[in-house]
């Protein structure tokens, strides 16, 4: 949050020192980020700190669990990438500094939603990077953006506003908005009708955060009117930072709510979520635009999360945690190589692009490596978390879900593959569109990006063990959290 | 009681002006109605009947105040509001200089 106040005052004399401060403040981040697992994975427990001090009940705590290192690897890791990639993207733009502090207001925002165990300021926190968000994608304010932006702005409030009024509803219930107080408190009154009514709406307002199924109109339209490492960032962070993982703290730690005391709600999660996986998908084939069909493929994919969680064993939370990562890198990736391309060809109209490969080779093979990882090719990590999801399905008996999470696997591949083929890896007799290479730096993001994927694909035994496996014990326990946070 | 369900009904009645209205004006007003019933049905939260303002003086040590915490947390909340709102707005005036209308049926380029 440092950067983001300190660039409208610097970037004044000297444009590039933007550039400088906020690489720096993103590097800064992942490397506490991989500090923090560091720390968690060698044996030191939860992370608890009172914020001046004050006692749980009265004070703000923050909490860094093995959910939040999760979610905070990679968003940061993402966050990065995507503004390693700004430095020579934004070169179209005017107003760079401008768009640093939004992007660092963003970073610091998300990254506070993870840390906090307080729940009103889970709220603060969202909305200071929900807010910086749709500053972010109506930037380049042109008609496109605009409309977009303001579409994503209305719903996106409508969810916020939601999630404040479930939160005063608790508050008037609880008198307390600490999280594990909170959990503690709802487990010894139990289930009753105010509390499901709090629960839903609560839901409503996640699922439009995170363009659940029937809430997603604004994402087709934002994604693709967003600059480049805006929607790498909205994508494949902050919908699931905002969406899945804000959803998942509130049901499993503070409500407690698990397959054996709330099957109905689970249900519903995995409703939504193969109603997301089936609209998206299909939707995602017909697209001309190169974004907006990465838009429609991030709406699957989280359905793909969303009945990982609703599935609520332990491969299927697992799976859907290990999805959460290995999209945010995959779809990163895309979206940045979408950038890329829109920027050297100044289209992104599929039926205009051809024969990449031979003019931007780097974009191009980004371009596969991300497809292959979030169709769920070996040894991408795509593959292992679209498996944990179908074994989860399996162990749970559910063998309709995982047939489906199967068979559209193959859809994603098709409709990934078809830009493959068109845009990139034509045939010899076509002629390519005249582009050049993108810069170093931006070559250098995506390239960081792909590895991390394939690393995480290869690895994912020790990502297993350290880094997930934990993180969905966090969930599966459930009120545990509450003994962790205030014992300690 | 009574007062804590007519700020619910203020809020979808917000909802419906979100939803339903064509102007873009109307629906950033309905918008701001949305939030600010939250914001009063938060604040409403912490009433108690004939409780004494949450400000400590000289003379009054007494126990008996209105729970001051959702008032601080409205604060937080109106202030967030106001950046959304403004936002919003700006988006708006944007909108009209590209569109030259505020009639969302007309701002309508993203199809799909």
């Amino acid at each position: 949050m440092l950067s983001a106040f300190l660039i409208p005052l610097f970037s004044r004399l000297w444009q590039r020192l933007s550039d400088l401060i906020a690489s720096i403040a993103g590097a800064v981040l992942l490397g506490l980020s991989c500090y923090g697992i560091a720390s968690l994975v060698t044996g030191s427990p939860t992370l608890v700190y009172r914020m001046g001090g004050w006692m749980p009940f009265l004070g703000i705590t923050l909490v860094y669990d093995s959910l939040t290192a999760l979610v905070s690897l990679a968003l940061n890791v993402v966050g990065l990438a995507a503004l390693v990639f700004s430095v020579r993207y934004l070169d179209h733009y005017t107003g760079r500094w401008k768009f640093y502090t939004l992007f660092m207001l963003v970073l610091a925002g998300l990254n506070g939603v993870v840390v906090t165990g307080d729940l009103f300021n889970l709220f603060v926190f969202i909305e200071i990077s929900a807010v910086s968000s749709y500053a972010l994608v109506a930037f380049g304010a042109d008609f496109d953006e605009l409309e977009a932006g303001f579409k994503y702005m209305v719903l996106g409030e409508i969810g916020g506003t939601a999630i404040l009024l479930a939160i005063a509803m608790l508050y008037a219930k609880a008198s307390s908005l600490n999280m594990a107080v909170l959990s503690e408190l709802i487990a010894a009154n139990g289930q009753t009708p105010l509390f499901w009514f709090i629960v839903a709406t609560f839901l409503v307002g996640f699922a439009v955060k995170m363009a659940m199924v029937p809430f997603h109109a604004w994402l087709p339209d934002a994604h693709p009117s967003a600059p480049a490492p805006v929607s790498a960032l909205l994508s494949g962070v902050f919908i699931k930072v905002l969406g899945v993982y804000a959803m998942s703290r509130v049901m499993f730690n503070v409500f407690g709510l698990s397959r054996a005391n709330a099957p109905a709600f689970f249900n519903l999660l995995v409703g939504f979520g193969v109603l997301s996986i089936i609209a998206g998908g299909l939707l995602a084939y017909n697209q001309k635009d190169y974004k907006r069909l990465l838009a429609y493929s991030s709406i699957s994919q989280i359905g793909y999360i969303l009945i990982g969680l609703g599935i609520g064993n332990y491969w299927g939370i697992v799976g859907a945690l290990f999805h959460l990562l290995a999209h945010a890198l995959g779809k990163g990736l895309l979206f940045l190589t979408s950038g890329s391309v829109e920027r050297e060809t100044g289209t992104r109209d599929l039926d205009k692009l051809s024969g990449l490969e031979r003019t931007m080779p780097a974009t191009s093979w980004s371009y596969l490596a991300g497809s292959l990882s979030i169709a769920g090719v070996p040894p991408f990590a795509g593959f292992f978390s679209k498996l944990f999801i179908i074994v989860g399905a399996l162990e749970a008996r559910m063998y309709w879900l995982a047939v489906l999470a199967a068979l559209f696997s193959t859809v994603t591949l098709g409709y990934l593959v078809k830009v493959v083929n068109k845009a990139f890896f034509a045939r010899k007799d076509v002629t390519p569109t005249p582009a050049r290479e993108s810069p170093g730096t931006m070559v250098m993001a995506m390239l960081f990006l792909v590895v991390v994927t394939l690393l995480t694909g290869i690895g994912f035994k020790p990502v297993l063990n350290w880094l997930v496996g934990p993180a969905a014990q966090v969930l599966l326990n459930g009120l545990g959290y509450a003994r962790t946070v205030l014992g300690g | 009681m009574i007062a804590l369900l007519a700020c619910i009904v203020l809020v979808l009645i917000g909802l419906y002006a979100v939803v339903t209205k064509r102007n873009v004006m109307k629906i950033v007003i309905g918008f701001s109605l949305m939030e600010y019933a939250v914001n009063l049905f938060f604040a409403l939260v912490g009433f108690k009947r004939g409780a004494l303002p949450p400000i400590i003086t000289n003379v009054n040590m007494a126990r008996n105040f209105v729970d001051p915490v959702p008032q601080a947390l409205v604060l937080t909340a109106i202030v967030i509001g106001l950046a959304t709102t403004a936002l919003m707005l700006a988006l708006a005036m944007r909108i009209y200089e590209k569109y030259k209308t505020f009639d969302i049926t007309e701002i309508k380029r993203l199809k799909g």
